[in-house]
């Protein structure tokens, strides 16, 4: 659907060179929501921008449907833009024009006949729930429904592609949950293809199938979420997951030493679930299965996407043999672990 | 009509206690209704060519849909150079320009020229700042539809910019009184020759009260229509 090939961008700002994209490489599959996480200022925000070349690229090309959008003239480039929605943080709507008008707003501009516009508008905010809205102007919406009437207006034009910039980080977190719904839904039914940036690890979380982390202007990391939440390969990755999730350990339990005799020793572990795993008893079946004590200190199940997904941080005590067997037991059953601490 | 009406009314009314100063009430009103017209086509010509200047000047910004630095530059000059001229001196230089025009200097609709060119200038900058208030955001959304420069321009650019726009047209009305007084005291009509001639020339300290009473009225009334119009645009859109 989407491939960037070695994307590289320069900003020349003052006899100063900024760089805010470096040697990004990156392929967004066909009918999947792909995530881009980074901090403000990483490069996410020029990278969406690179896609419908609302930011020239410096280096580098960017393939949509296997046609080089970098070399496109005007002409070809509003026609491409036409057929990719396009939703923003803070929603773009027109102030001067209805709900109504502000879908019809895009097909004005494609040079849709009226007639046929009408109907797409009547059908598009049903889709987005907004019927009754429709003579009303955007002034006097919550944001979750102008971040709709922004949704049926990037769809308006029956687009290949939708892009979502930051569309959920000016909303409150349960309007945000109804918004990816809402993005899900689409993706669904049309079988359309979203690239999302956010800075928020729940975005990627409920909506995502997989996801890249930026920093720094680079790629740091791409992959399914399940296996980047259950895996993180890099700092910035793990950074992010535990925004979310709850992993910090006290100091205290860090450094706190347990090994009374020689032979006994402590191992602090995280220990994460995906799928079906989660619903097993693996633990309580370690713990009969082999000769160790388990000391609880952080638990917690949540759902990525669609999978559950849980995580537990537990110190085992025992000998130090014991203790591997243990370990290899989980996982055999397909559970990740990471040691959090060596003595 | 109304004005004509009125005046013979109150014409008939002061004659038995105002005497020779009878003729007075009759003459405001005439050089009243000479000043609002002179305002109101210089007002209305200022905005059809100081417009397009403003979209110019806003979109061949670098970084915007029509960028093109020499010609921004170009008419950022001019526009400047015609604003730093003061307005009793640009009277004069465009005298030649007017008798072309309108084939003499002197009246209501000589002074319309001079008045209009004044004006345009100002206008294109005033019309220029309601414009960049637009948040760009609304302009990358319509270039992310693949809308084109002109569609941009009439759908976003215009629309968006309106109440800030009217409340401009006030403002240009406003500063056209005061012009449409200087160029009645080289004989273009309106309040401003009505309180020069009489008023200053001929020591009638009267008649020139009025005309500021008048004056006075007739900013007020310019300012609180104006305000009134564009509240009236921006409650629509609530």
């Amino acid at each position: 659907m989407i491939q960037i090939n070695d994307l590289s961008k320069i900003y020349n700002g003052g006899g100063q060179e900024v760089m805010a994209l470096k040697e990004v490489n990156l392929t967004v599959n066909q009918g999947e929501i792909f995530g881009i996480i980074g901090l403000s200022g990483a490069g996410k925000s020029t990278l969406i921008r690179c896609i419908n070349m609302l930011e020239e690229p410096t280096t580098g090309n960017i393939l949509i449907n296997g046609q080089d959008v970098t070399l496109m003239n005007k002409q070809e480039l509003r026609r491409l833009r036409q057929k990719i929605g396009m939703i923003f943080q803070h929603f773009n709507l027109l102030s001067s024009r209805t709900v109504f008008d502000n879908v019809m707003f895009p097909l004005e501009i494609a040079g849709v006949p009226e007639k046929k516009a009408r109907q797409k508008v009547g059908e598009l905010l049903e889709l987005v729930g907004l019927s009754d809205k429709a003579r009303v102007y955007p002034e006097q919406l919550s944001g979750g429904q102008k971040q709709r009437v922004g949704i049926a207006r990037a769809l308006a034009n029956e687009p290949v592609l939708l892009l979502s910039d930051e569309a959920t980080s000016a909303l409150d977190p349960q309007t945000t949950r109804s918004i990816l719904k809402l993005l899900k839904d689409i993706n669904y039914q049309l079988g359309l293809t979203i690239l999302l940036i956010t800075h928020d690890m729940n975005v990627i979380k409920d909506a995502c199938d997989r996801v890249a982390v930026i920093d720094n202007s680079r790629i740091v990391e791409v992959g399914d979420v399940l296996s980047i939440f259950s895996n993180p390969g890099t700092p910035t990755s793990r950074s992010f997951i535990n925004t979310i999730i709850n992993k910090e350990i006290p100091e205290e339990i860090l450094h706190r030493s347990i090994v009374d005799n020689g032979s006994i020793v402590s191992r602090l572990l995280r220990v994460s679930f995906i799928g079906a795993s989660a619903g097993e008893p693996l633990m309580s079946t370690m713990l009969q299965k082999y000769n160790v004590k388990a000391n609880i200190l952080y638990g917690n199940i949540d759902r990525v996407k669609d999978t559950p997904f849980g995580n537990l941080t537990l110190e085992l005590i025992g000998t130090l043999e014991l203790i591997n067997q243990a370990m290899d037991f989980l996982r055999e059953n397909g559970l990740e672990i990471e040691v959090l601490e060596n003595d | 009509m109304i004005e004509a009406i009125t005046a013979i009314d109150i014409n008939t009314f002061l004659n038995s206690s105002l005497g020779e100063n009878a003729w007075i009430p009759g003459a405001v009103l005439f050089a009243t209704w000479e000043t609002i017209y002179m305002v109101f086509i210089s007002t209305a010509v200022s905005y059809i060519v100081g417009l397009p200047l403003a979209l110019i000047l806003v979109t061949t910004e670098k970084g915007h849909i029509l960028e093109n630095q020499r010609i921004n530059d170009v008419l950022g000059a001019i526009v400047n150079a015609f604003r730093s001229i003061p307005f009793i001196i640009l009277l004069i230089l465009l005298i030649p320009l007017t008798r072309i025009i309108v084939g003499t200097s002197i009246g209501t609709v000589a002074s319309i020229v001079p008045l209009s060119i004044a004006a345009i200038p100002f206008v294109a900058r005033l019309v220029e700042t309601s414009i960049k208030e637009i948040d760009w955001g609304l302009i990358e959304a319509a270039l992310s539809m693949g809308a084109n420069a002109w569609q941009i321009i009439r759908k976003v650019l215009i629309p968006e910019a309106v109440p800030s726009i009217v409340l401009g047209v006030a403002i240009t009305a406003i500063n056209l009184v005061g012009y449409s007084a200087m160029a009645g005291i080289l004989g273009g009509g309106g309040l401003g020759t009505l309180a020069y001639y009489h008023g200053y020339m001929r020591y009638q300290t009267g008649v020139m009260w009025i005309t500021v009473i008048v004056l006075l009225i007739l900013v007020q009334l310019i300012q609180v229509l104006g305000t009134r119009w564009s509240n009236q645009v921006v409650s629509k859109r609530r």
